[in-house]
């Protein structure tokens, strides 16, 4: 269980997140919406321990990622499983190196069964045999895909995604949206998605919270959401342009 | 003028934020250092990007550095009929200054500039905080091959141009000043005594640290897309170019008194 308390980040005179909190259980798929610049990736990189918090606590399992040390933090890191905005894959590498980067580096494993588990978790994105093509051969949607195989190669417990169906086709965006609740169902994980795809949200989410003006304003299922008389998150949700978000207000 | 003041004041915390950057950099670059495993193959590619393929602008470089310091030297020196003495000038020159110094900047130029280029991408396109949720420290990942490479091959570099600055003005002054090839070569090396070459090769040493960690820190600390890769990368020139220069100036007079 990831608990958020009274989380603040601010950047400069810009106050990103300011005392959120918000709780997030095992095997819950955890959809995090809100406008584009409102720190939803913020949220994501404090929960990997990537930003240290101004003030307040990210809790995983009861422990403050904020003052664990490097070994602790990267041995927490290694339950996570994390998929970029721009899939972050590793230009100087090819795809299959790409996938397999996290077993080379923190395991012994023989090369023919790394390369087993990289064509593995490939075939779970529906990517069988590209390991040997570079970042740059790939579609946008490839990419996107590859770095979730990266993500998933190591087996992790948790998964983070950030804006997972942005600059990919509406097409594209549904497959993703089914690999993601693939993977779930697959692998028993728990996902943390930020995005502001709504459609996305709604297929892939047990529960959405709502980020505004670094706050979360509002959590419950899909269907919760969806009937929320909250004008914020209805604005939002139906995609209107007047209402009491305005174009600065985040 | 309060606003004067409070810029002042901003610019003066942001330096000292910078240099307290910098040396963080280099101690996090040194305890890494030590920290099993060393990337052997990473250090390799490094070596060769760093030292193989700065070969052939080094020795542009240096031959004509030390064909252009023959002729300027043989305008006044003939004047006092002392042209046997420009052998002399022109190796302990090399040797003592413009080998470890150009060398230095034609690295920072190069190769400086395309570490900061490489890793400020990495840092825009989030390829470093990937780094760090797959449990890699970037430091160990990408600086500590860098920093060997470059503590390695800047002085191999150096040792390199100071020999083919001699062999520059070794054939203007044999074959332009018609200078006696014995004379010239026993008057290159008669002068140059270990420390001459001991003090150049430890100032390209630092002269490495200094490129490496300004060109890694300013790649680390990118931010703005493309333009910033390359405002970073400017940046991080102009900085070493600055750093060498003023850190060969505090070196050459530590050794005048050091080594008198």
């Amino acid at each position: 269980m990831i608990e958020i308390i009274n989380l603040s980040k601010s950047f400069g005179d810009s106050k990103v997140l300011d005392n959120l909190n918000l709780t997030i259980n095992s095997d819950e798929a955890m959809v995090i919406i809100g406008r584009s610049g409102c720190g939803k990736s913020v949220l994501l990189k404090h929960i990997i321990g990537l930003l240290r918090p101004d003030s307040g606590q990210v809790l995983m399992d009861g422990n403050d990622i904020a003052k664990m040390d490097y070994k602790n933090l990267d041995e927490l890191r290694l339950r996570f499983g994390m998929l970029f905005q721009g899939a972050a894959l590793f230009d100087s590498m090819t795809v299959g190196e790409n996938v397999g980067f996290a077993l080379r580096e923190h395991t012994d494993m023989k090369e023919d069964l790394l390369r087993e588990k990289v064509a593995e978790a490939l075939g779970m994105v529906g990517l069988k045999g590209i390991e040997d093509l570079t970042p740059a051969e790939l579609s946008g949607g490839m990419r996107k895909r590859v770095g979730l195989a990266r993500a998933i190669c190591n087996n992790p417990k948790i998964i983070l995604y950030d804006e997972p169906t942005t600059g990919v086709d509406p097409v594209m965006a549904d497959a993703v949206n089914e690999l993601i609740i693939d993977l779930n169902h697959k692998l028993k994980v728990t996902s943390i998605v930020v995005t502001h795809d709504m459609v996305s949200a709604y297929k892939i989410a047990t529960r959405i919270a709502m980020l505004y003006k670094g706050r979360i304003i509002a959590v419950g299922t899909p269907e919760e959401i969806k009937n929320s008389q909250d004008p914020v998150v209805r604005q939002f949700i139906t995609g209107a342009s007047k209402g009491p978000i305005t174009e600065n207000g985040g | 003028m309060r606003d004067m003041i409070k810029k002042l004041g901003q610019r003066t915390v942001n330096f000292f934020i910078y240099i307290g950057g910098i040396f963080h950099l280099l101690i996090s670059t040194l305890f890494q250092l030590v920290v099993p495993p060393l990337r052997r193959k990473e250090i390799f590619t490094q070596m060769y990007k760093v030292g193989v393929l700065s070969f052939p602008i080094v020795f542009l470089v240096a031959f004509f550095t030390g064909m252009v310091l023959a002729l300027q030297s043989a305008y006044q020196l003939t004047k006092m009929n002392a042209q046997i003495y420009i052998s002399s000038l022109v190796a302990l020159s090399m040797v003592r200054e413009l080998g470890p110094v150009l060398t230095a900047l034609v690295i920072a130029g190069r190769v400086g500039a395309s570490i900061t280029a490489e890793l400020g991408t990495m840092k825009v396109t989030e390829q470093i905080d990937a780094l760090e949720t797959l449990a890699v420290n970037p430091v160990k990942y990408l600086v500590v091959p860098r920093f060997i490479a470059l503590c390695v091959m800047l002085p191999i570099l150096t040792v390199y141009a100071d020999f083919l600055g001699i062999i520059g003005g070794y054939l203007i002054g044999v074959y332009k000043l018609l200078i006696g090839h014995t004379i010239y070569i026993k008057m290159t090396f008669d002068p140059l005594l270990f420390k001459d070459l001991f003090t150049g090769l430890l100032k390209s040493f630092v002269f490495a640290i200094i490129i490496c960690i300004i060109s890694c820190y300013e790649g680390f600390r990118t931010e703005g897309g493309a333009e910033g890769v390359g405002r970073a990368t400017t940046l991080s020139v102009v900085t070493s170019f600055i750093m060498i220069i003023m850190a060969d100036c505090l070196f050459t007079a530590l050794f005048y008194f050091v080594f008198p």
